[in-house]
């Protein structure tokens, strides 16, 4: 498990976007670097990114190298009602986590 | 003549609060941005941690943070007085010693080694409660002038001092980076060139081996000595922890 913090604003309209914002506590390891032996340090990037809102995809993204550690993501949704916003992403070692968060409309 | 003197103790208090630059004042946009923005701060990620672990009970004591010190907001103010006296060794201990003190005497458990996540994560929990307030740490002897004997001590192979760096060259550039004044208002921060999160005492290291020097050791009257010479030096100035610098 690898700690994510959520940002959605409190105050969302329907019809309206709003901005999600995700950290992900991730070394995003490139594959491009060795280590003090000169061994290559295998890749270990999360490589995919998608948020569902009530089980309909709203971003599907691939990661690829180059990125920081500690990625940071922005991206605007739009919800007609309340419901989950569900955040799921993949590393290199094949795990897969999702995060929750609820969606209040007003 | 009074007047004079007065005057020109004026003009340097003036030019000591004016002159002080915060490693945010000189960081670029983009990097400033991310420590405004909370969500967008990724030293957060390490508070997020801090949090849980601030309840988590631990060691032969079966004791949390928590259970003595209550809700971790209770912790206002503390950090900005940090590096602060420690009778049980004499001198002034840094915050992450502190946390270990109480980790050793109070809950039974082992102490965290100086790079450890989690006790990055306290501090770093610990500093957030007073960020906003200013720097507060208490000038004692001889402690300060050790640190301030420290500061302008010439070291490692390549014979340098901190003073030469940090006061007498802030300002101008190291490599194409810009040279800081080096004050310790933000830490723990995260720094980008680390891709993590690092205390005062992280910075110290590096800086010693930037110049080829035996670094102090962590727990060390030397780290600690310059870690209340340059709080002082800072008092007055506003905590940031958990900044974001380049």
């Amino acid at each position: 498990m690898v700690r994510v913090l959520i940002n959605v604003p409190k105050q969302i309209h329907a019809n309206e976007p709003f901005e999600v914002k995700v950290l992900i506590s991730h070394p995003m390891e490139s594959g491009q670097r060795r280590d003090q032996m000169g061994q290559a340090i295998p890749r270990d990037i999360i490589n995919h990114f998608i948020a569902t809102l009530d089980g309909e995809t709203v971003l599907d993204a691939d990661f690829f190298p180059a990125i920081a550690a500690n990625p940071f993501l922005s991206f605007s949704v739009v919800a007609e009602k309340s419901g989950t916003l569900a955040l799921t992403f993949v590393d290199d070692h094949g795990v897969t986590q999702t995060e929750l968060t609820a969606i209040t409309v007003t | 003549m009074k007047r004079l003197v007065l005057l020109a103790v004026a003009a340097m208090s003036l030019m000591g609060a004016g002159d002080r630059r915060s490693g945010y004042d000189d960081a670029s946009a983009d990097t400033r941005a991310m420590q405004d923005d909370d969500a967008a701060n990724p030293a957060f990620l390490w508070v997020q941690q801090g949090e849980s672990l601030w309840s988590a009970a631990e060691g032969a004591a079966g004791k949390s943070c928590a259970d003595c010190h209550g809700d971790v907001s209770a912790m206002r103010g503390v950090a900005a007085r940090y590096p602060a006296f420690e009778p049980k060794h004499g001198r002034p201990i840094t915050l992450e010693e502190r946390i270990n003190l109480c980790r050793t005497d109070h809950m039974g458990a082992a102490a965290f080694a100086w790079n450890d996540d989690k006790l990055l994560s306290l501090s770093a929990l610990i500093g957030l409660q007073s960020r906003g307030m200013p720097v507060a740490a208490k000038a004692q002897e001889p402690f300060l002038s050790e640190g301030a004997a420290l500061f302008r001590e010439r070291m490692g192979q390549l014979n340098l001092s901190c003073a030469q760096c940090h006061e007498e060259r802030a300002g101008l550039k190291l490599a194409g980076s810009l040279i800081p004044q080096g004050h310790p208002n933000g830490y723990p921060e995260y720094r980008l060139e680390w891709q993590g999160m690092g205390s005062f005492y992280r910075r110290l290291r590096n800086c010693m081996i930037g110049v080829r020097a035996e670094p102090f050791a962590p727990d060390s009257r030397e780290a600690a000595d310059l870690a209340l010479f340059l709080a002082v030096r800072a008092n007055g100035m506003k905590v940031e922890t958990p900044a974001v610098r380049p």
